[in-house]
């Protein structure tokens, strides 16, 4: 619910949430009442079984010692003491999660927002522009991962290039103690920057052409406008597009997985990589689930944060 | 990367439509940043076409020596790649049929009839969207033991079929259509049935089509769930699975890694270009877009 903040509300909420609505007749409100039941009930038994049965049963396996295949045996709170206390590549996977979140969301939302400013109404074929940089967005990150795993091969394109044009050797992108995780990140905000972009975009095309007017009149241009003007405008879409997008990258997977296998060690091994090894490698399902409880603990931690701090940036119509 | 390109300032010079330096500027901005932006793509493309052995040469050369359009061919013929790319469609368009039936009546329900405790029912499909993926994938492996369902079409499609998100974002626009036009259905005798497939339904193409589009490309490149699902990959595998599949332990065959990596982004490329109006629109008017 509370993710739903940042939209600007619909403006008018037509025999919404209050039911202003006239009074009608019984017969015809009852007819209703089933007919919406009909409605609903699909989306409400696969929801049922397919997300909110899950979530209990994955709280009743982080408790047992669960197997996939054979017996399984109630632990308590063993998996979590585990985790927090013995496992020795949980913390790295959860630091791997906070180091690739701190160092992915600021340089997305940087960018994303510098192109939403560029491609401005005036741009020639800014709808080409929006549409490149949203491409690698909605293809499959699988085959954006290869691409990039062979541009940053030590023969590939972006060391071939610095070696031959400028004699610079560059370091070893994804087997590098540093680089590595690094090179995740760069192509994490490559692949996925566009989506706030449009986001962005959205959001300054409504802002209201009476306020910059009113502004320009005032006397403010360029860095003072965007500063004072432009951001708090877009600030709920700003805090939005942040919130999506911490919670997304503490969820990264594909990315590592494909390009760097978690490595060099388990440099750039994170919290999700982390859930599925233990879970399908190492098929310790109960351990797993107790690792996506902490996980998910962690998002929601991190949202809430968010909210509270919202209140410091985030400008909101009345 | 594009940080000096200049704000929108319209109407600034709205009058006089002289040389503008700072758009001109915002131009060569973007079109710098553009450039930069596509060059993995268009070397993905350009390396699909070279011999496998000259994909990683130093120095890198645009185009190898010789053109090799069969690379494209190979692929079709390496393994089960047609299998992947029909199990891919098959999966993505069920998938995506069975979202937007189960979306659209949700949220005509939500957005559009009066019934008892549908605000309190909503919040519970609400509050779901906050549970990751993640989170969901270790018991629905489980969910599906219990089904019977690993390994198989079901488990591709269904568990992912049901996520509040569609019903959010259908609810939220069934919401702004007038409900004038309904009470003029309903005064003309027509019942929730009727004024959902004749009235309201045809008004949400265009949410429809953001929906279409966004869920389709979730199926399209799903790649942790089919990694714990699938184990019979030549039977059930999909793209993204398959194109993991040609680095096995005697090298990766680069050409035709890239090839297939091109050739996979081929369908939802398309479908943004295509519907590149709808898209933007549906961002603006739903607030979100896909997760």
């Amino acid at each position: 619910m509370t993710l739903l903040a940042p939209r600007r509300g619909t403006a008018t909420e037509p025999g919404g949430a209050a039911p202003a609505a006239p009074r009608r007749r019984g017969a015809l409100a009852r007819a209703e009442r089933h007919q919406a039941l009909g409605f609903v009930t699909p989306a409400l038994a696969g929801l049922t079984v397919f997300t909110i049965a899950p979530v209990v049963l994955s709280v009743v396996m982080s408790l047992h010692d669960w197997p996939i295949f054979g017996e399984r045996t109630f632990t308590g709170l063993a998996n979590y003491g585990r985790l927090l206390t013995e496992d020795p590549d949980f913390w790295p996977a959860l630091r791997n999660s906070v180091v690739f979140t701190v160092l992915y969301v600021p340089v997305n939302i940087v960018i994303a927002l510098a192109l939403a400013l560029g491609i401005g109404p005036r741009i020639r074929g800014r709808g080409a522009f929006r549409v490149l940089f949203f491409i690698p967005v909605v293809t499959p990150v699988v085959a954006n991962v290869l691409v990039w795993k062979m541009l940053l091969q030590p023969q590939g394109l972006v060391n071939g290039l610095s070696t031959s044009l400028f004699g610079i050797e560059m370091p070893r992108f994804l087997s590098d103690q540093n680089w590595a995780m690094i090179s995740v990140v760069v192509m994490s905000v490559w692949a996925g920057m566009g989506y706030n972009m449009l986001i962005l975009s959205a959001a300054l095309e409504q802002v209201p052409a009476s306020v910059t007017e009113a502004a320009r009149i005032d006397g403010a241009h360029g860095l003072r406008m965007l500063v004072s003007i432009t951001l708090p405008m877009i600030s709920p879409s700003v805090f939005f597009a942040a919130v999506m997008t911490v919670i997304s990258s503490l969820q990264v997977f594909a990315q590592p997985q494909l390009l760097t296998g978690g490595g060099p060690g388990n440099a750039t091994l994170p919290l999700v990589m982390f859930i599925y090894q233990t879970g399908f490698t190492f098929q310790d399902l109960g351990l797993a689930a107790a690792g996506a409880w902490i996980l998910f603990v962690l998002i929601i931690g991190v949202t809430a944060v968010q909210f509270r701090a919202q209140k410091r940036w985030v400008h909101y119509e009345h | 990367m594009s940080t000096d390109v200049a704000p929108p300032r319209a109407g600034r010079t709205g009058a006089g439509r002289g040389w503008d330096w700072r758009l001109a500027l915002g131009h060569v901005g973007l079109v710098v940043a553009a450039l930069v932006f596509v060059a993995p793509l268009v070397y993905a493309f350009f390396s699909a076409l070279k011999p496998d052995n000259e994909i990683l040469k130093m120095p890198p050369t645009l185009i190898g020596s010789q053109i090799r359009w069969s690379n494209f061919a190979d692929v079709f013929a390496y393994g089960p790649f047609v299998t992947y790319i029909s199990n891919s469609f098959f999966v993505a368009v069920a998938g995506t049929l069975v979202v937007l039936a189960v979306s659209a009546t949700a949220g005509y329900a939500f957005g559009r009839l009066r019934w008892p405790g549908r605000d309190a029912v909503f919040v519970l499909f609400l509050g779901t969207l906050m549970v990751p993926q993640e989170v969901l994938v270790i018991p629905m492996f489980v969910v599906m033991q219990w089904f019977g369902w690993v390994n198989t079409y079901e488990s591709l499609i269904f568990p992912w079929a049901f996520t509040a998100f569609g019903t959010f974002l259908m609810r939220q626009f069934f919401r702004g259509i007038p409900f004038e036009l309904e009470e003029a259905a309903r005064v003309d005798g027509a019942g929730p049935v009727r004024t959902f497939a004749r009235i309201i339904l045809p008004l949400a193409g265009s949410a429809l089509a953001v929906l279409a589009v966004f869920t389709f490309m979730n199926y399209w490149n799903s790649y942790l769930w089919p990694l714990i699902t699938i184990s019979d990959y030549t039977e059930l595998g999909t793209l993204p699975i398959g194109l993991s599949t040609f680095s096995t332990q005697n090298g990766t065959r680069w050409d035709l890694q890239m090839a297939a990596s091109i050739i996979s982004m081929i369908p939802t490329t398309v479908l943004v270009i295509a519907l590149q109006k709808h898209l933007v629109r549906g961002i603006s008017t739903s607030g979100l877009g896909g997760r």
